[in-house]
């Protein structure tokens, strides 16, 4: 007889574990599955500054571990699996991994989001030898070169800033004429030295031979070209839900979003979505974190009715 | 077997090894380098078939550079002083592990 949880959780980033701490303390019997380690996204990233609580800041690694070792206290499991299919079509639910299948009363979808890519030829063998998704991670081999950030959201902005204190120049390159970063990170970009704006842009290929050397740049307005001689590209154009694995199994938007509102019910009753892979206006560990307890909330209701 | 901490001076030996060697590039300030840290600790306590090294890129700039190293972590895989396989970014153990046997 196989083992059937109350509750399976699918990502241990800061959604998933909050969902687990809430369910634990529940009383649920309840599995966490992750490919990695705990900390998703925020793991990626360098000083939080605002996660409530941490009045110095904290690092996204660190605060990932307090997490899962809060959601552990009392009592959650972690399995290191990646889920490679569901099938949510019975009221029990099944989930499989490359560590086993598993069966669960509610499923929460916890799986986050990953950077975008280009999109272009060449990015994927270039990976690791000029083209870059992590600033934070990789920016500290660039220190007097010449480098190049794509994107004109928040976390462009940060990371032309942040490349900005140890390559010799940056270009930001942008697809429209002006910055969708929010304010506080215009006038630092504006009055770096180094920094230089290429508007109305998009790169259209890369310079290489065994790596990076440049990048081709197309003008959205006129179509023309230009190639510009840099050392490293780093991509910044936003995220992109991690929900192939779920094969249609729950509606999502047209991005690939899981559709769900504040509740964190899905299109699947017993099934929840939260954190970052679920259709909502801003995504911030905090909103991650409120998402997590609310699923509990909800999966409580929805086992009351079901038993 | 544990890890062991790989450096300009003990480098040779470690590349000339008569086991596939696997080559772990980190900095302390890497998130991603600090979730695959455990399982290459792992790989080398269960695997006594793999001589299994660190190399911390801020102590040995000239390693990582030796290796083009511009993205970690970076993780290597040498035999018979040669690179077999390499890949960037955070992996999770079983693909590690198909790294040293492919």
């Amino acid at each position: 007889m196989k083992h059937i949880y109350d509750m399976v959780i699918i990502g241990g980033g800061p959604a998933g574990y909050t969902a687990a701490l809430y369910a634990a303390r529940a009383g649920f019997d309840t599995v966490l599955l992750e490919r990695l380690s705990a900390g998703g996204q925020m793991a990626l990233t360098g000083d939080i500054d605002n996660y409530p609580g941490f009045e110095e800041g904290v690092d996204g690694f660190t605060l990932g571990m307090k997490m899962q070792q809060g959601a552990e206290r009392f009592g959650a499991k972690t399995e290191y699996a990646e889920v490679e299919g569901v099938d949510f079509s019975g009221q029990i639910k099944k989930i499989k991994t490359n560590a086993g299948d598993f069966s669960a009363k509610t499923v929460v979808i916890a799986s986050g989001a990953n950077p975008r890519e280009l999109g272009i030829a060449k990015e994927k063998e270039l990976v690791g030898r000029g083209v870059h998704y992590c600033a934070h991670c990789d920016g500290r081999f660039y220190k007097d070169k010449t480098v190049i950030v794509v994107g004109g959201g928040n976390s462009a902005a940060a990371d032309a800033l942040y490349l900005s204190r140890l390559a010799k120049k940056v270009y930001l390159v942008h697809r429209r004429d002006t910055l969708r970063a929010t304010k506080i990170y215009h006038e630092p970009l504006m009055k770096a030295e180094n920094v230089e704006f290429l508007w109305n842009s998009t790169v259209s290929d890369f310079a290489a031979e065994n790596r990076v050397t440049g990048v081709i740049l197309k003008n959205v307005n006129t179509g023309n070209e230009t190639e510009i001689d840099c050392d490293g590209v780093f991509v910044s154009i936003g995220r992109k839900p991690a929900t192939e694995f779920l094969g249609g199994a729950v509606e999502l938007d047209q991005s690939g979003y899981i559709v769900a509102d504040e509740s964190t019910k899905t299109s699947v009753p017993g099934v929840f979505a939260a954190g970052d892979v679920r259709t909502k206006s801003l995504r911030q560990v905090v909103t991650a974190v409120a998402d997590g307890a609310a699923t509990v909330h909800h999966a409580e209701e929805y086992l009351a009715e079901i038993e | 077997m544990s890890v062991l901490k790989v450096n300009k001076e003990n480098f040779e030996s470690v590349k000339n090894s008569s086991k596939p060697v696997l080559l772990d590039f980190y900095a302390d300030w890497c998130g991603p380098c600090r979730m695959v840290s455990p399982l290459v600790d792992k790989i080398a306590e269960e695997n006594p078939q793999y001589l299994v090294g660190k190399i911390n890129v801020d102590e040995e700039p000239e390693l990582a550079a030796a290796f083009g190293v511009s993205s970690i972590p970076m993780l290597v895989v040498m035999k018979n002083g040669e690179i077999v396989n390499q890949s960037v970014g955070a992996k999770p153990l079983p693909q590690i592990l198909a790294m040293l046997e492919g």
